[in-house]
């Protein structure tokens, strides 16, 4: 191999569900390129992400994709000195797609492969925008299939506090957006429909709020049930914003007593709800009463990405070195320590 | 030809409905087909959850809406799917039904939206709001030929909650 694990070129791939995206990003930091392949169109039709549809797009997109990383960046192939992709978790044929490309391309330019956890990446969307953000950290990772509290103590040293026991915080809005007759992502259009409503309409369950790190969605998606099927004349707006409020609540209150609890000097979120208004106002409040930094990455670090993969792989490139070329996906992989 | 048993069971709260899925789960083996129908928090993904507990599944089981499909291992393997965002039978095409069901108890969250495309030997399962906030009615239908034969054994395990 004739580049070492000082490697500091990094293409970073990542197809572990829905976007084809390719980055190059040097020092684990500096983002010189990052462009994402969206399959939301594509998806729509369904309500969601079907498995073979995702993989199917991935291996017609992924190689564009690249390239065009490559030629923001103004870089050739071999100019990259690692190749760092998701392995897991997600969709075990679309992670698939991105393990077999970096693989490939990491034996043709001769440099290390890296596989990297997604999850762990999205902790590293926040360095990305902040490279001295201070540690420890309590992160809010929250998207379509994750709801996790993070401690992250040092770089690559974290510990998964608490994660959903049934539906994952996107889910739940997706859900009830299709039980309010609105469209796909839920997120958005429940954000956007809520702005109407009035948040305090509905006193919806604040599941286990005050009771350990764990959440759970499920009984506020079936009290909304409840009540549309009891109040069907009741506005969708406030149905929208309470319930918008009960989510945004549990998940603040929550990471607010960790941090204080953990003595961390910040708090920030990660994956596809932090775009969540509500959140980001309640979040950015938390952290101004109790002295704490907030941040909230932009829309395009809180999705996925594959910058935050070219981060990650920079960082573990130096903990691990490269990874086997035997390494395949996993798509249930788990954080460590968790 | 479509012979269908039917069982009528109440529960009063989500542990009944674990406890109801987990004293079914003692008569199932493997290849049975599992098809979950009720509306959005009926308890569908509790089922699931009780039914995987006593299967000996021992990690956390979630709803798998996201991604479709879950796969857990117990004392049986256990196919977790949500065709929740699936509108029509032609849409399954996608999910390699066939593969999955070859191996392990398959349960089908919103399965009556893909029914024409899966096999006639089928146990379906619809879960009912019942009058109150936590009150459920499930209802039971030993579908096919094989699960007539084991109508006896269902009834005796779910005995207790059988409606009067």
């Amino acid at each position: 191999m004739s580049a070492d694990i000082g490697a500091d070129v990094i293409l970073g791939i990542e197809t572990s569900c829905d976007e084809t995206a390719a980055a190059v990003v040097t020092g684990g930091v500096h983002v010189w390129s990052n462009v994402v392949s969206s399959q939301v169109e594509i998806h729509a039709k369904y309500g969601g992400v079907v498995p073979e549809v995702a993989s199917r797009a991935h291996v017609e997109t992924i190689i564009p994709v690249v390239d065009e990383a490559l030629d923001r960046a103004g870089l050739e192939g071999r100019d990259i000195e690692a190749v760092a992709a998701t392995h897991g978790p997600g969709l075990v044929g679309a992670l698939l797609v991105g393990v077999s490309t970096a693989k490939a391309m990491a034996l043709v330019w001769d440099v290390p492969f890296v596989a990297v956890n997604h999850l762990e990446a999205h902790l590293y969307a926040a360095f990305l925008e902040e490279p001295d953000l201070e540690m420890p950290l309590v992160v809010l990772l929250v998207s379509g299939g994750h709801t996790m509290l993070i401690l992250m103590e040092d770089h690559l040293r974290y510990r998964v506090l608490g994660s959903t026991v049934d539906d994952a915080a996107g889910e739940a809005f997706d859900k009830v957006a299709r039980l309010l007759d609105l469209g796909y992502p839920g997120g958005p259009e429940i954000d956007r429909l809520s702005v109407e409503g009035d948040p305090a309409a509905i006193a919806f369950p604040r599941a286990m709020v005050n009771d350990g790190w764990n959440f759970s969605f499920s009984g506020v998606k079936t009290a909304v049930v409840n009540h549309v099927r009891k109040f069907p004349e009741t506005p969708a707006a406030d149905v929208a914003a309470s319930f918008q409020e009960a989510v945004a609540d549990v998940l603040v209150t929550k990471a607010r007593r960790a941090a204080r609890e953990h003595g961390a000097s910040g708090m920030c979120l990660s994956g596809g709800v932090a775009a969540n208004s509500r959140l980001r106002e309640k979040m950015a409040a938390a952290c101004r009463d109790d002295g704490l930094r907030a941040f909230l990455p932009s829309q395009a670090m809180c999705t996925d990405n594959a910058a935050m993969v070219a981060a990650v792989g920079w960082w573990r490139l130096r903990a691990d070195g490269p990874s086997s070329l035997a390494a395949g996906a996993d798509p249930s992989l788990r954080l460590p320590g968790h | 030809m479509n012979t269908a048993l039917h069982l009528r069971a109440t529960t009063t709260s989500v542990a009944a409905t674990k406890a109801f899925a987990a004293a079914l789960a003692a008569e199932l083996r493997d290849g049975d087909l599992l098809v979950l129908v009720g509306d959005l928090g009926a308890g569908k993904t509790a089922f699931t959850q009780g039914l995987c507990a006593a299967l000996g599944v021992d990690v956390a089981v979630t709803s798998p809406t996201f991604t479709l499909a879950n796969r857990y291992e117990g004392r049986l393997v256990v196919n977790h799917l949500d065709v929740y965002r699936l509108d029509s039978p032609a849409e399954a095409e996608d999910l390699a039904l066939s593969e999955l069901l070859d191996d392990g108890v398959t349960v089908i969250e919103w399965g009556d939206r893909i029914e024409a495309a899966l096999p006639v030997q089928r146990l379906r399962i619809e879960i009912t709001f019942g009058p109150g906030d936590d009150d459920r009615l499930i209802g039971c239908d030993m579908v096919g030929d094989t699960w007539a034969g084991r109508f006896g054994d269902i009834r005796a395990a779910v005995g207790d909650w059988l409606a009067a």
